[in-house]
């Protein structure tokens, strides 16, 4: 896969709930290209978590297509699990499985779905600890460690998968202020490195430093999109004004 | 025989005499005892094959429910039916006395059989079965959603799922519940007198009938059940603790 390629796209994409009555998307078209790091804001209930969902299809689209490496993955006939595997993600409650301890966590899915030995396995998780700084709670489980050390694990869990793609819903958003630096600061390696990342967040700072593009949502659809440097000091729409008046 | 009727109070050592010693009276109840064990085992096994099933149906059922009918297909309508029959076997079950379905099955279901403990083991493994099933269903459901959708996100398939994460937390989230399944079965076996057989309650009325003294045998019988429950509960005591300490 090259710079620049499609990885994710979009087209007409719409979500509603309870036989139509709440449209959580409303006819969203979008592309992620590979080494991009496109950050969703909105303010809250504008269908931000449904539409990162849907790019993994833990949520079934209503209408519209969503096509990955150029591949339709809405479609009954498409093995989903394979390309999840590909997709990673990260989720605001961590979700680490508590009935394992943390490298368990992390070789599940590689010695399970990529057939790696646990060997292979072990040695890449405890390279990716090693990266994020949490190499020594290998042996413990989830219920010992802090919540930004959980963010911090449910990361390079996903990351062990070797995903060509990341997904982070509001990743910080459960955590104390003092541990959001430390989740952050991983992310913000990963972008260096060159991940393709998609991230719901609130962290207005993050977007604008990590962010190569900003997608603003309301009312599920895209009202707003730009480089973040243009978004954020001269936003073109009313909504999209109103919105950082309140959240900067 | 007659004069210690007369008597003012024979001795318990006299009593004990009569009732376990004498005609070896004493074999009756342990006969009855294994009677007991032998049901319940069976009954035990039984109810978790059946109660695994069931809450498996049940939840399968209940988690794919909007996916499937989504995709259309036998599929949906072949878990619709098994969801209809397991829901129908629950209630019936749920809702009759354990005595008259152990009469039903021994005079009408099972009436060519003649010996009653297969029919009993039966009997009481299908009662058993929809309260098993009803605890691992709910088991399932007190696993956070957020462990099955990592599950998902990672690649892995309903199954897999299921086998990694979500039934080794259920088990151990229902452990107590089915702890006390197995105490309440124990005791529910005390029933299999009304179809003939004897079993460990049915030996001390036997005797009581014949000595014409009640305290010895029913008390015997009494502190037999009381040590057996109180075995288990010590047993699945440590099992727990077991358990626990894994995750710690
Ligand atoms: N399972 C569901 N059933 C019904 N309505 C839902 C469901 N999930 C989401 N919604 C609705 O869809 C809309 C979009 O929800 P979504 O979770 O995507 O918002 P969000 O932008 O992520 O909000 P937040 O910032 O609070 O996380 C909301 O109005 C929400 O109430
Ligand atoms: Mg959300």
């Amino acid at each position: 896969m090259n710079a620049n390629d499609v990885l994710l796209k979009v087209v007409g994409l719409k979500k509603y709930y309870n036989g139509g009555k709440v449209k959580a998307l409303d006819g969203v078209d979008c592309e992620i290209r590979a080494g991009e790091v496109v950050v969703i804001i909105g303010p809250s209930g504008c269908g931000k978590s449904t539409f990162l969902r849907s790019l993994n299809l833990l949520e079934m689209p209503t209408a519209g297509e969503i096509f990955f490496e150029g591949e339709k993955i809405n479609d009954p006939k498409i093995d989903i699990n394979l390309h999840r595997q590909k997709i990673g993600m990260v989720f605001q409650q961590f979700n680490l499985f508590n009935n394992l301890n943390i490298l368990q966590n992390v070789t599940l899915a590689p010695t399970k779905l990529l057939k790696q030995t646990s060997g292979e396995a072990q040695k890449n998780a405890m390279d990716l600890l090693n990266r994020v700084g949490l190499a020594d709670k290998a042996q413990n489980y989830p219920s010992q460690l802090s919540g930004g050390q959980k963010q911090r694990i449910a990361i390079v869990r996903a990351l062990a998968m070797k995903p060509d793609v990341m997904l982070f819903d509001e990743p910080t958003s459960a955590l104390d202020p003092e541990m959001v630096g430390e989740v952050l600061e991983v992310m913000r390696e990963l972008a260096r490195s060159g991940m393709t990342m998609v991230v719901v967040t609130h962290e207005m700072g993050f977007a604008r430093e990590v962010g190569s593009r900003v997608l603003f949502m309301e009312d599920g659809v895209i009202v707003e999109e730009n480089e973040p440097n243009a978004f954020f000091a001269a936003p073109q729409s009313q909504r999209a004004k109103d919105f950082l008046s309140k959240v900067l | 025989m007659t004069n210690w009727v007369l008597a003012a109070g024979p001795s318990l050592g006299e009593q004990f005499k009569l009732n376990f010693i004498d005609g070896d009276r004493w074999k009756w109840i342990v006969d009855g005892l294994l009677a007991t064990l032998e049901i319940t085992a069976v009954a035990l096994v039984i109810g978790i094959v059946i109660g695994v099933v069931v809450a498996a149906v049940r939840s399968s059922y209940e988690k794919n429910k909007d996916t499937m009918k989504a995709k259309g297909g036998v599929g949906y309508a072949v878990l619709c039916f098994f969801n209809a029959v397991c829901k129908l076997y629950l209630t019936v079950i749920r809702g009759t006395p354990t005595v008259v379905q152990l009469l039903i099955c021994y005079f009408i279901i099972f009436s060519k059989w003649t010996n009653g403990i297969p029919v009993a083991m039966i009997s009481f493994g299908i009662n058993s079965g929809a309260y098993v099933a009803e605890i691992f269903r709910s088991g399932i459901m007190s696993v956070d959603e957020g462990q099955f959708e990592a599950s998902r996100s990672l690649g892995f398939g309903y199954l897999p799922t299921m086998r990694y994460v979500v039934v080794p937390q259920a088990f151990k989230a229902v452990l107590p519940a089915l702890g006390n399944e197995f105490i309440v079965l124990i005791k529910e076996t005390s029933i299999a007198g009304y179809v003939g057989i004897m079993d460990l309650t049915k030996a001390g009325d036997l005797i009581r009938g014949r000595t014409f003294s009640a305290f010895m045998p029913l008390i015997a019988v009494a502190l037999i059940y009381l040590t057996l429950v109180m075995l288990l509960t010590w047993l699945l005591g440590k099992l727990e603790r077991r358990l626990r300490k894994n995750e710690r």
